[in-house]
């Protein structure tokens, strides 16, 4: 695996494996000393063209912990702006000749778009509303961890999904792991044909009891256009599909990609509810993208002559873990 | 149930204020051509030829079609043996973006991307910047063409002042200076008022309105067929229905009016519907598709990072496809059209939905249709023939014909050389072919255009010129 662009062309072993290996690191994020020396002398360039602060702080103490240095680049309202092109900042970026590039951006297909411009490996930390592939990976190492393998487990994803590339990485990753899924909201936020990638669809919560989790997504106010209107009112919205303290049953685990409007797609007193997964969610973070560097950069060299170093390098972590 | 008989009240007949439309065509000129291409496979559905034949062009004109042609003093003589020679492709539907937008492509480029594709007469289109709106517009274009343009070229004008859809432009004017037709290509009209209105003025103006159909606010924020594929990239789609129920309507409107429109680039099963009905009821419409949406579809925009995958009207489904290349066969669409629509590198160069709208396709036309569609035994090469130079007489412009007396009007393509799109670079400005890297086969070798060499491919060099 070169680059993480997404969940879409990953095979189950792949997932799978990514997960092994979080689960292996997290183990080592008990420890007194978290830091692991893997990608000493190693660069991670962080280019944020959205505002984010969970996902990127996520990437950055994860390069951390394996020892790369990091830059960290917000760009929504720098070279952008002043007409410089994505291929014009990436190829300047990589003039540090870094080992990976985290991006986000606004504009679906753009992180792969950049893999045609920069030897190093590109990884996706959310492409417009295409995936987020990393997010989705820490979902599932969540729910593994809960429920063991998630093979015949039945989880709905409830809310904004024409909005949602949180939605679309889960689909294609739970189901990729044998979970059967739904997908639930109004008509207007479920995008047409979505069922073409292997989930269920539902514009009630009928049904919804059923289910082992409830993964609710975050209203998008932000992705929709200033004179469209997706819901004839956020009160109506909540009254349908809010996942509130009588929706949410005893043995359902609850999840959310944060940030939570409290009082739109959750009532804020699920938030803070045992069934609740939401801060196991981030904490999950850390662990399950020093896995994706760990498995994109440590067996490859910055350059060709420093495989054979790596390779050692590699085995030194491995038995110490 | 049967639809009662309209009882319209009889348009009054046009009262045309322009030229006749062969005279809206403007030409660089040249040199009249003296050749005799001997041993050429002609194809030509209008004048009825399907065999080997010699052709002698002298003074421009094609003088004599026959066997066992002798070359006169002074021309000369090609031998095409193995080859086949087509009554020149007319294009009614090219981007030249000029004034405002020459570094995508100019008159110059743009034609001779069109020589270079068998096209022996195009018309342009009127988004350029400013757009084509004024009497002096079209005459300075015209002037330019008669020094630029390596084949006659037509000027279209915009429907609409400043292609703000608001009011119109000064149709009989325009058409006095010698606009072709009117279009607002690029964007739709959308007051229905306005469009009614531009059917009655069509009774001074006496030309066609080229429409394109789309309701913006179906299309908000879209770039790309709504479909298996949108959901799964997370891009915003362009519903087929955005398309058809503009057709309706304009057909409708044409109807009352007694107007006649001509839809582009049909994309979707629900406008054949639209323009086949209207046809039945015998509303003056015709219609065209590009080479583009006769084969391929929104399967090819895969992970969504090749932005020349990215046109307007989307390409949509395989069923869609396959009910153009139907309607193409029975004449509901009515011709081939290329929307040849350059843009630069950094134009294309970006994410998907940043993009600019628009495929080249001048020199890829012919390849690609006869590659996919010919080759494989869809559709018939004469039928082809027919539908890439019937676009002139939809704007009653003269169908090139290879025949006695005739102006020399033709292309000489090598059916069985197979190229790679893009390899050897492009007559065009721009490389925003959705075609580039494929191996066609289809090569032009040689374009004959009013009577005058425009295109000479270069494997095909000069040969021996009589003494």
């Amino acid at each position: 695996m070169r680059n993480l662009i997404g969940i879409a062309g990953l095979k189950r072993e792949e997932i799978e494996r990514l997960l092994d290996r979080a689960e292996s690191l997290s183990a080592i994020m008990e420890r007194e000393n978290k830091k692991l020396p893997t990608l000493s002398g190693r660069t991670i360039v962080n280019l944020f063209f959205e505002n984010s602060t969970r996902t990127r702080s996520s990437f950055d103490l994860a390069a951390k912990r394996l020892s790369a240095d990091t830059v960290t680049i917000q760009a929504s309202s720098s070279s952008t702006e002043k007409g410089e092109s994505l291929r014009d900042t990436v190829q300047t970026l990589s003039a540090y000749n870094p080992s990976a590039i985290v991006v986000r951006s606004p504009h679906v297909g753009a992180p792969g778009m950049i893999t045609r411009w920069t030897d190093a490996s590109v990884i996706n930390a959310g492409d417009g509303k295409h995936e987020h592939p990393t997010q989705a990976l820490l979902d599932a190492f969540t729910l593994r961890r809960r429920l063991g393998e998630l093979d015949g487990r039945n989880i709905w994803i409830v809310g904004d999904v024409l909005h949602s590339r949180v939605a679309r990485s889960n689909i294609l990753a739970l189901t990729a792991l044998g979970a059967s899924v739904t997908v639930c909201g109004p008509p207007t936020l479920i995008p047409r044909q979505i069922e073409e990638l292997g989930c269920n669809v539902s514009f009630t919560l009928d049904g919804s009891s059923e289910a082992d989790v409830l993964y609710v997504l975050r209203m998008q106010n932000e992705r929709m256009e200033e004179d469209q209107s997706f819901i004839p009112s956020v009160r109506e919205y909540a009254r349908y599909f809010q996942i509130n303290g009588k929706r949410l049953g005893a043995n359902q685990l609850l999840m959310h990609p944060g940030p939570v409007n409290r009082g739109v797609e959750l009532s804020p007193d699920v938030v803070d509810a045992p069934q609740s997964l939401i801060t196991e969610q981030v904490a999950a973070g850390v662990a399950v993208r020093m896995a994706v560097f760990y498995e994109l950069l440590a067996g490859r060299g910055p350059d060709g002559g420093a495989a054979k170093e790596e390779a050692a390098q590699v085995q030194g972590v491995k038995s110490t873990l | 149930m049967t639809r009662p008989e309209l009882k319209l009240i009889e348009p009054l007949p046009p009262e045309p204020t322009g030229p006749p439309a062969e005279q809206c065509l403007s030409f660089r000129g040249g040199r009249p051509a003296e050749l005799l291409i001997t041993g050429a496979h002609v194809i030509d559905p209008n004048a009825g030829h399907d065999g080997v034949l010699d052709v002698l062009v002298r003074g421009g004109e094609i003088a004599e079609i026959g066997s066992g042609l002798k070359a006169p003093e002074g021309a000369e003589t090609i031998d095409a043996s193995g080859k086949h020679l087509f009554p020149g492709f007319v294009d009614p539907h090219v981007h030249l973006r000029t004034p405002g937008f020459e570094y995508k492509e100019n008159l110059e480029s743009g034609t001779r991307s069109a020589a270079a594709g068998g096209f022996t007469a195009i018309i342009a289109m009127a988004n350029t910047n400013p757009p084509v709106d004024s009497p002096g517009a079209i005459q300075s274009l015209r002037m330019r063409a008669q020094e630029d343009a390596h084949i006659p070229v037509a000027f279209s004008a915009t429907v609409t002042k400043g292609m703000k859809g608001k009011q119109l432009s000064e149709m009989a004017e325009l058409a006095e200076a010698g606009a072709i037709c009117f279009t607002d290509d690029g964007l739709p009209i959308v007051d229905a008022g306005l469009m009614r209105q531009a059917l009655q003025y069509q009774r001074l103006s006496g030309r066609p309105l080229a429409l394109h159909q789309e309701d913006p606010a179906l299309t908000r924020g879209g770039v790309m067929h709504e479909g298996r594929v949108s959901a799964e990239l997370g891009l915003a789609g362009y519903p087929p229905v955005s398309e058809s129920t503009y057709i309706a309507r304009d057909a409708l409107l044409a109807e009352y009016e007694g107007g006649r429109i001509h839809v582009q680039h049909l994309s979707c099963i629900g406008s054949i519907e639209a323009v086949a009905a209207a046809k039945e009821r015998g509303v003056q419409i015709t219609t065209e598709v590009t080479p583009h949406h006769l084969t391929l579809t929104d399967e090819a925009i895969g992970d969504g990072t090749d932005a020349n995958f990215k046109m307007n009207p989307p390409l949509r489904t395989e069923e869609d496809r396959q009910a153009l290349i139907a309607a193409l066969k029975s004449g509901v669409v009515d011709i081939i059209a290329t929307d040849h629509a350059p843009h630069a590198a950094h134009e294309k160069e970006v994410p998907f939905e940043l993009a600019a709208m628009g495929v080249t396709g001048l020199e890829t036309s012919f390849p690609v249709v006869y590659t996919d569609l010919v080759k494989t035994g869809v559709l018939d090469l004469s039928l082809v023939i027919d539908r890439l130079t019937k676009g002139a007489a939809l704007f009653e412009l003269p169908t090139p014909t290879v025949a006695k007396g005739a102006p020399a009007n033709f292309n000489l393509i090598d059916l069985d050389a197979t190229w790679v799109v893009g390899e050897e670079g492009y007559a065009s400005r721009s490389s925003n072919s959705c075609f580039a890297g494929r191996e066609l086969s289809g090569r032009v070798l040689m374009t004959v255009a009013a009577g005058v060499v425009a295109f000479r491919a270069r494997s095909f060099a000069m040969q021996e010129v009589g003494a």
